[in-house]
């Protein structure tokens, strides 16, 4: 089942998906693009795998293989709702999505083994990750200037519950901007795949119920101007949309 | 007597009362405590943000190597890092000491506690917006290298003790003239002070606010001075910043952290 956090005559409904559309917990159906979408899931804490895609990796000029994974934390004041608009600031010259699949977890654990670890999932949402590459510096790179951004990293519409989605590991990710394809990729091809991760983050710190993971992005990030509309899909998830705007 | 905000242990609310001057009183409800008769629960409750080399220091050490792979230039913009709520801690609480490992680093951090939801403030506006002052020990495993974002290092269960409370802002007059003294069983390991900062708090905070909002409850750490003081199994730290206060905790095993009353009320 889908479910959603939205607004609607100014109430929070949490409603579900039915026939394309949205129903409200009076059970009224309601088109996607009347309620305002809110996040799905309130995270508290939120993890991001950095480099997790072999194609992305070489993208961005890294070739050898990386001696630990790459995982930095982001703040509430990223996350933002399907339909949002993300800031593009003026002196920025390269501005670039990333289509996610983002894990919601299910439960408290620590030491997961890894054949044990889909157990602690609850289900799963999108998330697009926004960089601003000119605010990159080598300090705890990415740094939190680069990825922490207010409304950085839209997420939803829906979480959809672990049950229905098949194989987590094997859904395709596209990005659309403005329309027209620009990322493509398969969860398959994650270095360190969602087993490993909650295996890895478990071993040293307890992963807790409502956490998040975003389990990385594909090649294909290129640079986003005002106005675009970007439209991350991830298969069976549903799509995000998100609308760049200017300071 | 210092007007300060109080969190104990199995009390849903914050407190108002007062310390005395050598954090050995208590006042609550018009009712004076020994600190030793009060269980400390951590204050706060929001995102807390570390700030990485903002202490003159720190930065005159890591500055040879600041052109140098992987750094290749100094820093521009604050560098800054989360400590997840897995790592919150108390007061007399235990420091784990993970498996394998000999010993933890100790950040001794004057933290800012934000009153108000904040964005992009200017810099002779921000003192309107923190609530108080609170002492934060940022733990981490020993760190080698900045490059990357060191989750591993930091982010461990217990890995940030905060309080014992936090002190009203208006109550610091000058919060870049405290001194901070980290002891290890007793004995000084390392004294600095915040007029070493290199971005003031007004500087600091205005350009954090520039790119990201901090919301009532987040704190923001002003950064670690240098020579972090490592502790090993069984050492009673003890970091004190001048008028916030004085931060106990003693580093226990890892298997040992949910039984150990006996070393915790040593500890105390």
């Amino acid at each position: 089942m889908k479910q959603g956090r939205v607004l609607y005559e100014s109430t929070l409904h949490h409603v579900t998906e039915t026939d394309g559309k949205v129903k409200l917990k009076d059970g009224r159906l309601v088109e996607e693009h009347e309620v305002e979408w809110l996040p799905p899931v309130e995270a508290e804490t939120i993890f991001t795998l950095g480099l997790n895609y072999a194609d992305h990796a070489k993208e961005l000029s890294f070739t050898s293989p990386l001696p630990e994974p790459l995982v930095f934390l982001k703040g509430k004041n990223t996350i933002i709702g399907h339909r949002g608009t993300t800031v593009r600031p003026e002196d920025v010259e390269f501005m670039h999505y990333e289509c996610e699949l983002a894990v919601v977890i299910g439960k408290s654990g620590k030491n997961v083994n890894r054949e044990d670890a889909l157990d602690y999932v609850k289900g799963y949402t999108i998330a697009n990750d926004y960089a601003f590459r000119d605010y990159l510096e080598n300090y705890f790179r990415p740094n939190l200037r680069v990825k922490n951004r207010d409304g950085c990293t839209p997420i939803g519409p829906w979480f959809v519950a672990k049950e229905d989605i098949e194989d987590p590991m094997n859904l395709q990710l596209r990005t659309f901007v403005n329309g027209e394809k620009t990322q493509e990729g398969s969860t398959k091809d994650m270095i360190l795949g969602i087993p490993e991760l909650i295996e890895y983050l478990s071993s040293f710190m307890t992963l807790n119920e409502g956490d998040m993971i975003l389990t990385g992005t594909p090649k294909g990030s290129v640079d986003t101007k005002v106005g675009d509309e970007v439209m991350t899909e991830v298969e069976g998830v549903g799509r995000l949309t998100n609308t760049i705007v200017s300071e | 007597m210092t007007r300060a905000k109080f969190k104990l242990q199995g009390f849903s609310q914050l407190k108002e009362g007062t310390l005395d001057r050598d954090f050995q009183k208590v006042t609550i409800d018009e009712k004076q405590y020994n600190v030793n008769q009060l269980k400390f629960d951590n204050p706060i409750t929001g995102t807390l943000y570390g700030t990485l080399l903002n202490y003159k220091g720190e930065y005159e050490q890591l500055k040879p190597e600041m052109n140098d792979k992987p750094y290749q230039n100094p820093p521009k913009a604050p560098i800054l890092y989360i400590k997840p709520v897995n790592t919150f801690s108390a007061h007399s609480n235990p420091i784990p000491l993970p498996n394998g490992e000999e010993q933890v680093q100790i950040g001794a951090a004057l933290g800012l506690v934000m009153g108000q939801t904040v964005t992009k403030v200017k810099a002779e506006e921000v003192y309107n917006y923190i609530k108080g002052y609170t002492v934060v020990n940022d733990v981490s495993l020993p760190i080698t290298s900045y490059y990357r974002p060191a989750i591993k290092q930091k982010a461990r269960d217990g890995f940030c003790p905060i309080g014992p409370w936090i002190v009203n802002q208006d109550e610091i007059h000058d919060p870049h003239n405290l001194s901070i003294k980290v002891s290890v069983n007793g004995e000084v390991k390392q004294e600095n002070y915040t007029g070493n900062l290199i971005r003031s708090i007004p500087e600091l905070v205005s350009e954090v606010t520039g790119f990201m909002t901090l919301y009532e409850g987040d704190v923001l750490l002003v950064g670690v001075p240098e020579n972090q003081p490592l502790a090993k199994e069984g050492d009673q730290v003890s970091i004190e910043i001048e008028q916030v206060g004085r931060l106990n905790n003693r580093v226990i095993h890892e298997d040992d952290v949910f039984v150990s009353e006996v070393a915790v009320d040593e500890a105390r």
